[in-house]
């Protein structure tokens, strides 16, 4: 499969979408969305075809970069939910954006072309340029067409993410000259990479700056600080980018990166990891119980999903003396953000919908909405249980995974991560509670319901989560091979 | 003199040969479009002239100029600026100054200063280069706009640049009473205390030259004074002619050889870094944060002179400082002009004005966006290219403290170059003003689609750099 030309053709829709604005105002989004159409069927083809992408092409020859571009399982899943999911944005904002609807257009096509770059990219140089460029777009989507407080959401998102891909930037080149320093050869290349010979101390710093990098964005405490103000004051597009894909940028870069790359040190440092995961497990959910903004509350919930991603990919385990990579946690983490890329946008675009027809995200200006429109309670029920990890639902095979393959590595942290369920449930419930059901708020006399274009994305999501609840089987399938080369790269 | 030495003099000469013509001309016909075609064919005539002269390969001649690649390579990147600068004056002249033919001689006698100053491998090529270049912009600063900021900044401008010009003078007074020599690959020879004092005080002239911390001060006052399309000449080919002659000086004379002159230098670069990005956090005004700004930046440069003298070698430092300065001008220009086109009529400097442009003009904002994204050194941009190199090289030469610097320094800047694009994001009541020319926006858009080429894909500017270098450092 040609995944330049499926990113070079995002970035032209994008344009093209961004031009067409002059000619009618609806052109934008129609275009926009034909192009996630067109694409995913492409990527499902090819994912149905069984093959394996590959694309070599010379770009920087002096420092031996590359344009190295491949599709292995992982990649080709996160790929699909990526543009999926920006079909659900284009949706959730069908009738949000009225304001210069081409340039919106624009750095949702942009954004997602970069995000498919950062999800195929196995050349360094390479990812850490995709990284980048999804991160403008991102930030004029939050900075021109959020919510009150823009500005200031919009700059401490940029400011972290470019703070830390400074960091990763710096980590990369020094990888690469201690590789040059022993090998002789300058090379951005993943594969050459994964080879190099690094003392222990260097192999660890190195690691530790992937690491930020990779867990600011994910987000994990304590530098998750962006996220609830990005989230709740990004445009509900906005919010459904940034919660199904850009976290899970995150998560890939520790899967594909982090661990194959510095397999020693990662170990070393898995015990502070998954310290890291439960600890976002538990703050993430007591601070979305604490919540009175629907949105917000549903950013703090993805904190602590993200927590479990944490948990899952550094739950390295003891077999004959050495520590390697826990495959069933691995599985675990890559189910969770799948799962979490559904029920989270989702309920994403309900928070956009409230906010739409009742201008507020306060619960306490919600309250028996589900009389006034049932679809959407039922749907709001259906993906808050999801998202609380009810069994048969993505999301409980994705925790459920994690915890058997972290019980292995360390007892007190799977617990306390266990105890994250618990607190699921009940931020989950009063969520719930405090918007649909309970006493009918008085001054909302009626809601325009949930129509055929919002229901049937919400349906096609909900699909896939009982897909994934009840049959995990393919996806692990898709994902095994990855985490068996994980395995293998381990020492 | 050989009849090579003759081909690879020949910028120099169809410039000055340039230059008389003009002289005679405005005196008989003084009208602003001729003047400037005349100035354009000048230029392009010289960018033609340096193309034949680098023909003639390396040509050291009378061990007073040395033209070669890397001489060739700042000359034809001199001219192209000044091109660029003639183009966005001519709009922004036009409704001030009763006269501006001459303001068209000094900017090519200036051109003329900086190529001499690539090329220099002596003393008096140094001071005669520095000195063409630096009396032909005190005058270019004061002249389109006669009123009182210009003047104000011109005479700071003069009496500064004067004591540095002394100071340098004075340091190769010192040096050649120890060496006897002139020659930049003779002063090898002198490692005597007088010597070495001499070597400091012509780097401190330098550094103030680039302004670089604690030299700086004049830099945001006469940025802000001078009129914006000299403001950007002065940013780029001033400081680039100063920045190529620097780099060449230190790896000819491997000064830096010199362990208190190697930290001193490493000190200011990461005093610079951190003050010019600190300060420019601070301010509204453009041209101001842009001079700020232009401090930092030369700080970071500096990892690339430093890098002569470390395990990454003279040629990777070259080779480096050569894309960054292209970048920097780039970017820097782009800047400039796009403030340039803006105050066809009354200044357009405070931040507060450039609300609401992506709405307005959004040609020109988008050009100055992608020019303020360069210098924060992002992806898609050749100032990522620029910082990128810079990481190698100071990676390769085992800088890390500067490395360090340089990150710091970078995260800082996001803020202060994000922040104007996030005020031009605005939304603005202002209605948008009608363009007069087409040039202008022309050329800032040229300058913008190279920032961007450039940064995607760098090959040719690296594989140029390269051949430039090929007989750079021995």
């Amino acid at each position: 499969m040609n995944i330049l030309g499926l990113i070079l053709l995002m970035l032209g829709a994008g344009a093209v979408a961004g031009l067409s604005e002059k000619f009618h105002a609806a052109a934008p989004k129609w275009i926009s969305l034909a192009t996630f159409i067109v694409t995913l069927a492409w990527v499902g083809a090819f994912i149905a075809g069984d093959g394996y992408a590959n694309q070599h092409i010379a770009w920087i020859p002096r420092f031996g970069i590359s344009i190295v571009l491949s599709m292995d399982g992982l990649s080709q899943l996160l790929v699909a939910l990526t543009l999926f999911l920006g079909i659900v944005a284009v949706v959730s904002s069908w009738t949000e954006v009225k304001d210069r609807p081409g340039f919106f257009q624009f750095n949702i096509l942009w954004v997602m072309a970069g995000v498919v770059g950062v999800f195929t990219a196995l050349d360094l140089f390479l990812f850490f340029f995709f990284w980048e460029v999804m991160l403008i777009p991102m930030y004029f989507l939050i900075a021109i067409w959020g919510h009150e407080d823009k500005s200031y959401a919009s700059m401490k998102f940029f400011l972290f993410t470019q703070i830390s891909g400074l960091l990763m930037l710096f980590a990369i080149l020094a990888l690469v000259y201690f590789n040059y320093a022993a090998t002789g050869v300058i090379t951005f290349n993943y594969h050459d990479l994964l080879n190099a010979e690094l003392a222990g101390d260097v192999a660890f710093y190195l690691m530790l700056g992937f690491f930020v990098a990779f867990v600011v964005k994910l987000p994990g405490v304590p530098f998750h600080t962006w996220l609830p103000d990005a989230h709740t004051q990004a445009p509900t597009a906005g919010s459904v980018i940034l919660a199904g894909i850009l976290l899970k940028t995150g998560a890939y870069g520790l899967i594909r990166f982090v661990v194959p790359l510095f397999p020693e040190a990662s170990a070393d440092f898995a015990v502070w990891a998954m310290f890291l995961g439960a600890l976002s497990i538990l703050y993430g959910g007591f601070m979305a119980y604490s919540q009175s903004d629907f949105k917000r509350l549903v950013a703090y919930s993805s904190v602590a999903h993200m927590g479990f991603v944490l948990l899952g990919v550094f739950a390295f385990h003891e077999v004959a003396g050495v520590l390697v990579v826990n495959d069933l946690a691995v599985q675990g983490a890559i189910v969770t953000m799948i799962a979490h890329g559904f029920s989270t946008a989702a309920l994403f675009m309900m928070a956009g919908a409230l906010q739409e027809r009742l201008h507020s995200r306060e619960m306490s200006n919600m309250g028996g909405l589900w009389k006034r429109a049932p679809r959407m309670g039922a749907v709001t029920l259906f993906f808050v249980i999801a998202s609380v990890g009810m069994p048969g639902l993505g999301n409980f095979v994705g925790e459920f995974l994690v915890l058997v393959g972290a019980f292995k590595a360390n007892i007190p942290l799977t617990v306390a991560g266990a105890l994250g369920v618990v607190v699921a449930a009940v931020y989950g419930l009063y969520l719930m509670q405090r918007s649909f059901q309970g006493t009918p708020n008085p001054d909302v006399a009626s809601m325009r319901d949930f129509g055929l274009r919002e229901m049937s994305v919400m349906v096609l999501m909900m699909a896939g989560l009982v897909w994934i609840g009840i049959h995990p089987q393919e996806l692990l399938d898709l994902s095994a091979p990855v985490v068996q080369a994980l395995w293998e790269g381990a020492p | 003199m050989t009849a090579s030495a003759w081909t690879a003099l020949a910028p120099h000469i169809f410039l000055t040969g340039g230059v008389t013509l003009m002289l005679l001309a405005i005196s008989f016909i003084r009208r602003g479009p001729v003047t400037l075609a005349l100035t354009l064919a000048v230029l392009l005539g010289t960018l033609v002239s340096i193309g034949y002269a680098a023909g003639a390969g390396t040509q050291l001649i009378d061990d007073f100029l040395l033209v070669d690649g890397y001489a060739n390579f700042f000359n034809a990147l001199f001219v192209v600026a000044a091109l660029v600068t003639a183009v966005l004056t001519y709009g922004y002249v036009a409704g001030r100054a009763a006269q501006q033919e001459e303001f068209y001689i000094l900017l090519l006698t200036s051109t003329l200063g900086a190529m001499t100053m690539a090329a220099a491998a002596h003393f008096g090529a140094f001071l005669l280069g520095m000195e063409i270049l630096s009396i032909s912009l005190y005058a270019m600063i004061a002249y389109p706009d006669s009123g009182r900021r210009p003047l104000e900044a011109a005479i700071k401008y003069l009496v500064l640049s004067g004591v540095a010009s002394t100071t340098i003078l004075f340091g190769m007074a010192l040096v050649y009473g120890e060496t006897g020599s002139m020659e930049f690959d003779q002063a090898l020879a002198g490692d005597g205390v007088l010597s070495r004092v001499g070597q400091g005080m012509i780097l401190a002239g330098l550094a103030f030259k680039l302004s670089l911390v604690p030299f700086h001060m004049w830099t945001p006052d006469v940025y802000q004074g001078a009129p914006a399309p000299v403001t950007g000449f002065v940013a780029t080919v001033s400081k680039g002619a100063v920045a190529a002659l620097l780099l060449r000086y230190v790896a000819t004379t491997e000064v830096l050889e010199f362990k208190a002159l190697f930290f001193g230098l490493s000190l200011i670069a990461i005093v610079s870094m951190v003050v010019g990005n600190v300060l420019a956090l601070l301010q509204d005004n453009l041209k101001r944060l842009l001079a700020y700004s232009s401090i930092a930046h030369m700080g970071y440069l500096l990892i690339a002179v430093l890098a002569v003298a470390s395990a990454a070698g003279p040629r990777m430092a070259a080779e480096t400082g050569m894309v960054y300065i292209v970048g920097y001008f780039a970017m820097t220009l782009a800047a400039f002009g796009v403030m340039t086109v803006l105050s066809a009529d009354e200044d357009v400097e405070s931040l507060a004005d450039y609300e609401g442009l992506f709405w307005r003009r959004p040609l020109l904002a988008a050009v100055l966006g992608a020019a303020a994204l360069s210098l924060a050194g992002i992806p898609l941009t050749v100032g990522f290219i620029a910082k990128f190199y810079l990481f190698a090289a100071g990676i390769d030469g085992s800088l890390w403290l500067l490395v360090w610097a340089l990150v710091a320094g970078s995260a800082i800047g996001v803020y202060y170059y994000l922040r104007i694009v996030f005020s031009m994001t605005k939304a603005s009541a202002a209605d948008g003003e009608t363009s007069r020319s087409w040039w202008g926006p022309a050329t800032v858009a040229i300058l913008g689609v190279a920032i961007v080429v450039m940064g995607i894909y760098p090959t040719p500017l690296i594989d140029a750099a390269r051949e430039a270098l090929h007989a750079f450092g021995g």
